[in-house]
């Protein structure tokens, strides 16, 4: 590796934690073609952060699958993209290495968890790039940004080699600035690995760029109208406009009301900090982590690396799963929110017998400002209400750029059934143009 | 928030259960946002129980030796190791 491609000077937006290049191989689908790797993502010498001051100096002995898939198919990687502590965070605000400012929008957070991928793609800093969507951590700062990213379908691509928050929740998916760059990257990096046993062999011999053709002829789309109701009304004007560019171009526009989804947002944070809990226990300053001088037998000494390691919205989530899997509390949250999980996909599956394919704006809000969401988590959790039934239901989605409203971009999601990638790309195409 | 299903000491013996000091400021703070984020949670008592068929396989295949990282590579991120070990606090 080397660390000459760009001085510290040129992130103007903080979007990288470290700049560094690997070059990838000279021929391939992404020869020519620059790409960031959120900070999640191991990288074989390069120091991988995962926003948190617990591994402010950790070095992966080895590349995750997908970085060694990317640089197989030519790209070059140009940085580790900044993001949330841990993936923890819909803002880029909670990482320990400095907010992230928005490049489409002065003052504006750029969405998270990986805002510094879409960051880094808005600006111009890197053609591609690489983030992790486990409740929409891809498609909310596309959206946000204005560029588009993918959140494939649970399995199709792997996930080893990246730092886990909730294993049955997350995907690696693509950014780009244009619905084809982010196909093609999905095509480089799907397809099943021997080192993830969840990957799935839907993603082999795919041909997603080749589906970004445009053709919505006949096509049906179905608009998820309780996602409607919590968004803002500048953000479903813009949101209706594209719907009826895709009506103009030959789909048909129906609507769809998902009862279940009223739950998804409780479904989704239950689960997730469940797992985070498990999941973050492996921090415990023995393997890696940072030295304290704390003294006491080994649970005095973990839980001081732990207090001085993570940040305070790391903390909040492990403690929230360690109590909701706490004797006397399972049943009563992490059992109903299992049993929320399984009627989200009840009611996607039965949508999908009427549509092709059912749309929302991907985010509610307009970027709030830089410093006003972190006061209130339960406010910054609801505004995943439009991303998470996607990962409850392991479902594919895509969030393409649908217009603005002064200037601040507002994004269109297209989800689809298990595997349908082809066709969310498709109507996704049709959007952009 | 007379009925909150937490108070400080409640966050206190969660963080000792999940290994994380926490200071008395953080666990009051703690406190509070917890109350409002498991009112929310409650709503899922709303939710029917459902009858799902997960679809589960197993996934299996023959152990096979295969290059591993190296026992330096595996320990260059340690804090602190001994004789090729990593080295943690005694155990009590």
């Amino acid at each position: 590796m080397s660390s000459d491609h760009t001085d510290a000077g040129d992130d103007a937006h903080n979007a990288f934690i470290t700049e560094a290049t690997i070059e990838g191989d000279d021929d391939g689908p992404l020869a020519g073609r620059t790409i960031a790797i959120k900070d999640n993502m191991s990288t074989d010498g390069v120091r991988t952060t995962c926003g948190s001051a617990m591994l402010d100096e950790y070095v992966p002995p080895y590349n995750a699958t997908v970085v060694d898939r990317v640089l197989e198919a030519g790209a070059t990687m140009v940085g580790k993209a900044n993001m949330d502590e841990f993936a923890m965070g819909g803002t880029t605000e909670t990482s320990a290495f400095g907010a992230t400012e928005n490049p489409a929008a002065p003052d504006r957070v750029p969405g998270g968890s990986s805002g510094g991928s879409a960051a880094a793609v808005a600006a111009g800093a890197a053609d591609l790039a690489l983030g992790s969507d486990t409740g929409g951590s891809v498609r909310n700062p596309a959206s946000f940004c204005g560029v588009v990213g993918i959140k494939p379908t649970y399995g199709l691509v792997s996930r080893y080699g990246i730092v886990a928050y909730a294993n049955s929740l997350e995907q690696v998916g693509p950014l780009a600035n244009t619905v084809e760059d982010a196909a093609l990257l999905l095509d480089v990096i799907s397809g099943p690995d021997p080192n993830d046993a969840t990957t799935n062999d839907g993603g082999a011999d795919s041909g997603y760029a080749a589906a970004a053709d445009g053709d919505v002829e006949g096509l049906t789309v179905g608009v998820i109208t309780d996602l409607i109701e919590g968004a803002d009304d500048d953000v479903v004007e813009t949101f209706q406009a594209s719907l009826d560019d895709l009506e103009a171009q030959g789909a048909e526009i129906t609507e769809v009301s998902l009862d279940s989804l009223e739950h998804a947002v409780q479904a989704y944070y239950v689960i997730a900090m469940s797992e985070a809990s498990s999941n973050l226990a492996r921090f415990d300053g023995v393997r890696y982590g940072p030295d304290t001088d704390a003294e006491g037998n080994w649970n005095e000494q973990f839980a001081a690396v732990r207090e001085a390691g993570f940040g305070p919205e790391v903390k909040r989530r492990i403690l929230l799963g360690t109590y909701a899997l706490s004797a006397g509390y399972h049943d009563k949250y992490y059992k109903k929110a299992q049993d929320a999980r399984a009627w989200v996909k009840q009611d996607f599956d039965d949508a999908f017998e009427d549509v092709d394919v059912l749309a929302s704006p991907t985010m509610p809000v307009v970027p709030p400002k830089l410093g006003e969401s972190l006061d209130d988590p339960l406010q910054l959790y609801l505004m995943d209400a439009n991303t998470v039934p996607v990962n409850l239901a392991n479902l594919p989605a895509i969030s393409v750029p649908a217009g603005d409203v002064d200037g601040l971009p507002v994004g269109c999601q297209l989800i689809g059934p298990k595997f349908s990638e082809e066709t969310i790309i498709r109507a996704a195409s049709a959007v952009e143009d | 928030m007379s009925d909150s299903p937490v108070d400080a000491d409640e966050v206190q013996h969660v963080a000792d259960l999940a290994r994380v000091d926490l200071d008395d400021a953080d666990a009051d703070e703690f406190a509070a946002q917890f109350a409002d984020i498991l009112d929310y949670f409650a709503a899922l008592d709303e939710v029917p129980e459902v009858d799902s068929d997960p679809e589960l396989v197993n996934v299996m295949r023959a152990d096979e030796v295969e290059e591993g990282l190296s026992q330096d590579e595996a320990l260059q991120n340690a804090p602190e190791t001994e004789d090729g070990f990593f080295k943690g606090p005694s155990v009590s």
